[in-house]
């Protein structure tokens, strides 16, 4: 097949967006599908601009959102101060590695919204809940990344540390860290899609506000433009946050991949 | 300053078929203080895993190593390495690399600043100081390495065939300037080759390992020739014009000749 060029590329990108919206408005305009069920892009966009300004659930859509920011934030910021530590010590010292692994590997397949109940019921539905589950989903690819990282540096380089006289702590930040850069920052990538993706799930268990807390309202209002909106704006919030962080992959890889 | 004592030193490895490979058998080897010692041996005569267990990174199914008079039983700052793979941090200017040592030690930044300053000068690298390890060529990363680990002032120093990747011309300059630093800062030294002139040009004794099993063959002294005739003042293509050298040389020749294989 001929390379395309990044402007075809971008045509190609434009069209699919154009003919799903375009499918879209013709499904829900054809009546064959009740409207209750199926709002037209058209009204989906206005109740997310309209959201915008008229409180809904207690609060406006970008208060909502700010919600699920700053509990996805604590989440995964959670996730990476706890994740990447500990996997790049179980990617050093074996001990810690036999002890923790057998559990880790059998938690890591409690999907993020099976940590529903037990979140809600250990660490309650204001903050604690939340972030937990945000923190259950998030904490694999940091703790597996880091830890395949530091397996994989230069074991002759941990021995020129070591026989330098540095402690544990400081071969870990100053030899297993930097030589797992760009495995980490992969699994910060993976990490905060997961975060996101979470964070619905944690929000069913909240009742003050976020973006899941919205559209949970929404539907027992029966309203599906809200509830498209919700979704819309998670969406383009997720892509946002892999783009930038697909940058500072590419970064860190360009930066350290010559090292 | 601190000796090292290799005391009736055995090291198996398990097989995978469940029975042992024996790399070392029953060597026992003192280096004084100050003395410079060469090891050389045919390739898996057990060089590279003796010095591992003087570092404290490998240890002796059998027998003991005791530096300065303790048991060795982990790596420390007395003894430092400079590996044959060079083994500088990546993502560490030379000036941190030189320094890593002495911030471990938690060496007040001015003192880090002129230990750093004092081996650029001696290592014949003012300028480099802020470049990283793939910026530098073979040469200049070795000299780092070997900065690296003076710059602890250890008590001891292992140097496993440390200029093995370099090229021919690089390989002499550094062969002195390690006379040069040897004579200026004198350190208990086991340096691994496989090059017998590098061996005999600058040790006081030479040590030559047999294999099947790695065992002590001979001592080789140089000392008092090199004192006699002054090798340390005199240029390295010289010396080894001297019949005494070739004499050496030759002789080292000869104990490792009759043990190497077509495969070496
Ligand atoms: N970790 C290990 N497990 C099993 N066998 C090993 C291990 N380390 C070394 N050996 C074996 O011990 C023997 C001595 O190895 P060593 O690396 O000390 O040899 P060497 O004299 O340094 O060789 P070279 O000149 O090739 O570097 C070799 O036969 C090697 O295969
Ligand atoms: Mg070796």
């Amino acid at each position: 097949m001929a390379q395309l060029s990044p402007l075809e590329r971008w045509v190609l990108t434009l069209l699919g967006t154009i003919g799903f919206f375009a499918i879209w408005q013709g499904v829900a305009a054809s009546g064959l599908v009740s409207h209750n069920a199926l709002p037209t892009p058209a009204e989906v966009l206005a109740t997310a601009w309209q959201l915008s300004f008229e409180p809904f659930a207690g609060h406006t859509l970008l208060q909502h959102l700010a919600a699920s920011l700053g509990r996805f934030a604590m989440g995964f910021g959670l996730a990476a101060l706890v994740g990447v530590p500990l996997g790049l010590a179980m990617g050093r010292w074996r001990l810690l590695d036999d002890i923790v692994s057998p559990i880790f590997e059998m938690l890591r397949f409690v999907a993020p919204l099976a940590w529903v109940p037990f979140a809600a019921l250990w660490f309650g539905t204001g903050i604690g809940g939340p972030v937990m589950v945000i923190f259950a989903g998030a904490l694999p690819p940091c703790l597996i990344n880091a830890y395949r990282g530091a397996k994989l540096v230069e074991p002759r380089i941990v021995e020129a540390a070591q026989v330098l006289g540095a402690s544990g702590p400081r071969i870990m930040a100053e030899v297993l860290l930097p030589g797992s850069l760009p495995s980490i920052v992969a699994g910060l990538r993976v990490s905060a899609g997961l975060a996101w993706q979470s964070l619905i799930g944690a929000e069913l268990i909240v009742a003050s506000a976020g973006i899941g807390y919205v559209m949970v309202q929404a539907q027992s209002n029966l309203a599906p433009s809200i509830v498209m909106a919700g979704m819309l704006a998670v969406g383009v919030i997720g892509l946002a946050l892999d783009v930038a962080l697909r940058r500072t992959e590419t970064l860190v890889k360009a930066r350290w991949g010559q090292a | 300053m601190k000796d090292i004592r290799f005391e009736g030193i055995g090291k198996a490895f398990p097989t995978r078929g469940g029975g042992q490979f024996v790399a070392l058998d029953d060597v026992t080897l003192t280096v004084a203080e100050r003395e410079f010692v060469a090891v050389v041996g045919p390739s898996g005569s057990g060089k590279t895993t003796l010095m591992r267990m003087a570092a404290g990174l490998d240890h002796p199914t059998s027998g003991q190593v005791a530096v300065g008079g303790k048991r060795v039983t982990a790596p420390g700052p007395d003894r430092a390495v400079v590996f044959q793979q060079f083994a500088l941090f990546p993502w560490k200017t030379v000036r941190e690399n030189i320094a890593f040592g002495l911030r471990c030690q938690g060496a007040p930044r001015a003192k880090q600043d002129e230990v750093v300053a004092r081996y650029l000068r001696l290592m014949n690298m003012e300028g480099t100081e802020d470049r990283y390890p793939h910026q530098l060529s073979g040469g200049m990363q070795q000299r780092v390495a070997i900065a690296r680990s003076y710059a602890i002032e250890p008590d001891v120093l292992l140097m496993d065939e440390p200029f093995g990747a370099l090229d021919a011309q690089t390989r002499t300059v550094m062969q002195e300037e390690l006379v040069r630093l040897t004579r200026r800062e004198p350190r208990t030294t086991l340096f691994i080759t496989h090059a017998v002139e590098e061996a005999v040009y600058l040790s006081d004794r030479v040590v030559v390992l047999a294999r099947d099993p790695g065992r002590l063959r001979e001592i080789v002294d140089i000392r008092p020739t090199r004192i006699a005739e002054g090798w340390d003042e005199m240029a390295i293509d010289a010396v080894m014009d001297l019949p005494s050298f070739t004499h050496l040389r030759t002789h080292v020749w000869r104990l490792l000749r009759d043990q190497i294989r077509p495969d070496d």
